[in-house]
């Protein structure tokens, strides 16, 4: 009893794909012009061509933040958003944060806290945080938690995370205090 | 006083600047010179055929280099065997693109593989494929009937022991009974990052495969049998993983995919799998289990029986140890497990954070609640009534056991003795207040492992060893145990791994690494060491003549008698006088049989969870957890607490959001995606604290570790589970517990 499942033949031969063309991104300060296909995504375009991996692939749907990057220094999901769209833009990645020999305050908060253990949404988790910290809207650890919790960690280093968020947003409005 | 000793301590993570600064390169992070990419497509349906696949129309389209289907994937590996990795189930592995045969959905039929990851999206989108579609069965209640036991099983599979004592006769003759049936549906690894490999061709039908795995050197030997490599032709390297759990022990399709386009186009390729995708490559099985147990007068177990029936594939009979457990963590001599397996139409299940253990815990620690409160008995007080100083499945002594001490420093730190033992009886902030428990035990293994030592002479020690690290803190706790072990600083000491260019170690699963790796960079060091304090005794006015290598130590730079610490050198004059530019040393490490033989080893845990409920709305708020581990020695409690911590969310998640649906109609998961499959989020994680207690342990490894990736989950779900019958008086027995259950 099988039942046949036919697909539909294309009439007039498949469609082309749309062709390339330069798209101008500010990505850290630098100025960079890839050739891309229009529905490139930021995401892709960031790790496949201009080869900054720290931006992460975890859904590609906008579910899971691990794409998180800050532009004009809102954190957005890189994988929702066409990299066409962005050419007048200041794109800012974990790779802008911070180097290894030279962290950011956030990027030390998650190390001294544990705030990971596989790394892989680590980055994402940072740029979010660093949007956190731009906003200005974060004071309450329950505020941290509700506004972290676009940025999804398999790891379960979310106590490490709050810790870390909190020891810098605690940091910068003592900072501003005096 | 030593600052070399690391062991113990909680030091940040070695790796921890890389990781949070976007530089640690996980497998689809290598930017290999002219890379294709590859785009899997899924079969929309559960069983069937494949009629015709109409490759030709996009294999017109410009930069698409191949369609590859079973139409013209070339002559591979024949026998099954060559396609069995290193824990391979029974039966016949899964092949990708071998034949038309549609097995489960979402089985990947074709690779398109195209210039760039744009172009081979599309094309795949377009790629018309023609199925004969035949029915299928994916629902596991109605294979009740159908069970069988399985035989052999994966590596590490263990049939439950015989039945003890007369468990049937002992159930009826018992004061209290109880008996009662817990379910939990398919649940998926979902690690954050994707399925990926990127294959670097390097000339002469040589490959490296940047590939995700939590076992390279499974991977390597997999490449070879199925493509028919040398040895020499293929290496496999995972310097970091983003996530496992489970996922990553077998090698999935996604490095078949990637090694054949590479091997066919002479050409690199990437191929990453959609998250979609990851519902496709082995999931914790669906499983029905039955508790019945019955106590005498004192408290004490009369009867436990325990049988549990999951499903797996129609091609391999995957298995995992549910029920064991269940026979060693209580003393009962009247004991009956069951373990059966159904066949339906669904890929493979797969090994997932504690395999077996978490599924079976569920069971017999909601049972144990059930059976408290049938016998009048507070939870806590029926577990130390009923506790375990031998385990009775094997009639051995433990290694080592403080679960004892787990129970009273859990229930001290979380306040167990306020809890009133009547359902509904507590109440705060407007809501029901529950308050749960449940404990488990897991094997502490110890796996043959190897490794290379190598020290520069400006004193640089570098240790190399075949392992992976996917979040567990592998390159620190080694990093730690290699300088400590040779008197340096972490600074000074480099830890390299996931490599098969390395020496061989294990697959990194069933929480054995730190036990096998970690003793093989002890020996490795150990036998660095011994050729250093040669060079040290060649020196003319050496003060170490005559001295053996038990009769020195290393600390803090220096080389020195154990007894007279002012008899010393400097390790790096040492070598530098010597006039050696590096000295090496390789060693390996297998368990001491002789020693373990008479012994059962293994971890515990409790956990003790409170959880608030709003009785209108039938929403659950998990307010605090307490874990208590007992898991031999910590060598690093920064990133031993980490690893209790997310054990203690995954316990959350599979207790009251963890669930792949399936669609039996299409014989298809439906919620196989992030906004769908629900995991826990920052704003559901409560106040956890993490109790280890400390166990000395000599029989085990020579470092005394157990483990802790696992054992920490186990108890965290049936606690909370405890917690909603004890807050609302409505026992939940199928998971997850999502609110509708509770109204």
């Amino acid at each position: 009893m099988s039942q046949p499942l036919t697909s539909t033949p294309y009439t007039g031969g498949v469609p082309a794909p749309v062709p390339t063309g330069p798209v101008r991104l500010h990505i850290n300060g630098e100025t960079r012009t890839l050739q891309l296909a229009p529905w490139t995504s930021l995401l892709d375009a960031l790790r496949e061509y201009a080869h900054l991996t720290g931006t992460k692939k975890g859904c590609d749907h906008g579910q899971c933040g691990a794409c998180t990057v800050l532009v004009n220094g809102l954190r957005i999901n890189s994988c929702l958003t066409l990299a066409v769209m962005h050419e007048d833009d200041d794109i800012t990645t974990i790779e802008g944060l911070g180097t290894p020999e030279n962290l950011s305050p956030l990027q030390q908060a998650f190390v001294d806290h544990d705030a990971f253990q596989c790394g892989y949404c680590t980055p994402g988790q940072i740029c979010s945080a660093q949007g956190l910290l731009n906003e200005g809207r974060a004071h309450s650890e329950a505020e941290i938690k509700e506004l972290m919790s676009g940025n999804l960690c398999r790891c379960g280093a979310y106590v490490g995370i709050l810790d870390a968020v909190k020891e810098v947003v605690d940091k910068e409005s003592s900072d501003v205090g005096a | 006083m030593s600052q070399t000793n690391h062991i113990g301590k909680g030091p940040n993570r070695v790796d921890g600047p890389l990781k949070v600064s976007g530089t640690a390169h996980y497998s689809g992070e290598f930017n290999v010179p002219n890379l294709a990419y590859g785009y899997v497509v899924s079969s929309p349906i559960a069983k069937g055929k494949i009629v015709a696949i109409h490759a030709d129309e996009v294999r017109a389209l410009p930069g698409v280099l191949e369609v590859f289907s079973h139409d013209n994937v070339p002559h591979l590996a024949w026998f099954d065997k060559s396609y069995k990795d290193q824990i391979a189930p029974g039966g016949s592995p899964f092949r990708p693109l071998h034949e038309p045969d549609i097995t489960f959905n979402q089985q990947p039929v074709a690779l398109v593989v195209a210039d760039t990851f744009e172009l081979a999206r599309y094309a795949a989108a377009l790629l018309r494929i023609d199925y004969e579609q035949e029915a299928h069965e994916t629902n596991l209640e109605t294979k009740r009937a159908e069970g069988f036991v399985p035989g052999k099983g994966k590596t590490g599979f263990q049939p439950p022991p015989p039945p003890r004592g007369n468990p049937d006769k002992a159930w009826v003759n018992a004061t209290h009974q109880m008996e009662a049936e817990y379910a939990h549906g398919a649940q998926h690894h979902n690690p954050m990052e994707l399925f990926t490999t990127t294959v670097e061709w390097r000339g002469d039908g040589q490959i490296t495969a940047y590939d995700k795995t939590q076992g390279v050197f499974n991977v390597k030997n997999y490449l070879m049998g199925v493509f028919g490599l040398g040895k020499d032709d293929v290496r496999v390297v995972n310097q970091f993983m983003g996530g496992g759990f489970g996922s990553g022990l077998r090698p999935q399709y996604s490095v078949f995919m990637g090694v054949l386009a590479a091997l066919e186009l002479k050409r690199s390729v990437r191929v990453t799998l959609t998250r979609q995708q990851m519902f496709s490559i082995g999931h914790r099985p669906n499983t029905l289990q039955v508790v019945k147990m019955g106590t005498n007068p004192d408290g004490t177990l009369a009867a436990l029986q325990h049988h549990a029936l999951h499903e797996t594939s129609q091609f391999e009979d995957y298995t995992e140890n549910i029920v064991n457990w269940s026979g060693m963590l209580y003393q009962c001599d009247n004991v009956k497990l069951g373990y059966e397996l159904a066949k339906l139409d669904i890929y493979s299940p797969q090994d997932m954070r504690a395999p077996g253990a978490a599924s079976g815990n569920v069971g017999l620690e909601v049972a144990m609640d059930e059976m408290a409160y049938a016998a009048g008995l507070d939870p806590l007080e029926f577990r130390l009534r009923n506790y375990a100083d031998r385990d009775q499945n094997v009639d051995k002594p433990f290694s080592s056991k403080k679960l004892r001490e787990c129970y009273q420093q859990g229930a001290a730190k979380f306040g167990w003795e306020k809890r009133t033992q009547e359902p509904r009886s507590m109440r705060a902030n407007g809501k029901l207040v529950g308050m749960g428990m449940g404990g488990g035990v897991w094997d502490a293994t110890q796996n043959k492992s190897a490794a290379k030592a190598l020290i520069s002479a400006d004193g640089h020690l570098t240790v190399r060893s075949g392992t992976g690290e996917n979040g567990t803190g592998t390159y620190t706790i080694m990093t730690q145990i290699a300088a400590e072990t040779l008197g340096l600083p972490l600074e000074a000491v480099t830890f390299e791994l996931g490599d098969t260019d390395q020496p061989e170690a294990p697959i990194q699963g069933g929480s054995w690494t730190a036990a096998s790796v970690g003793t093989a960079v002890k020996n490795a060091c150990d036998a660095l060491g011994e050729k250093i304090l040669k060079l040290a005794q060649k020196q003319d006015d050496s003060p170490l003549k005559g001295a053996k290598f038990d009769e020195v130590e290393f600390v803090n730079g220096q080389l020195r008698l154990r007894l007279d610490h002012d008899q010393a050198v400097v390790l790096r004059d040492v070598l530098q006088a010597s006039g050696e530019t590096q000295l090496e040393a390789d060693s390996s490490a297998t368990p001491n049989m002789a020693k373990q033989q008479g012994y059962s080893m293994h971890s515990h845990n409790v956990a003790f969870a409170e959880v608030e409920v709003d009785e209108d709305l039938g929403t659950i708020k998990v307010t605090r957890v307490v874990s208590a581990v007992a898991a031999g020695r910590i060598l690093n409690q920064k990133t031993a607490r980490s690893q209790v911590l997310g054990s203690v969310i995954w316990g959350l998640g599979m207790a009251l959001m963890e669930e792949t649906i399936m669609d039996h109609k299409f014989g298809r998961y439906v919620n196989h995606n992030f906004a769908e499959y629900h995991i826990p989020v920052n704003a559901d994680i409560p106040h956890i604290d993490a109790i280890f207690v400390h166990e000395d342990d000599d029989i085990v490894n020579p470092l005394g570790v157990k483990g802790i990736g696992e054992v920490g989950m186990l108890g965290v779900t049936a606690a909370i589970a405890n917690a909603v019958f004890h807050a609302t008086g409505k026992r939940v027995r199928d998971l997850p517990i999502m609110l509708d259950k509770l109204l």
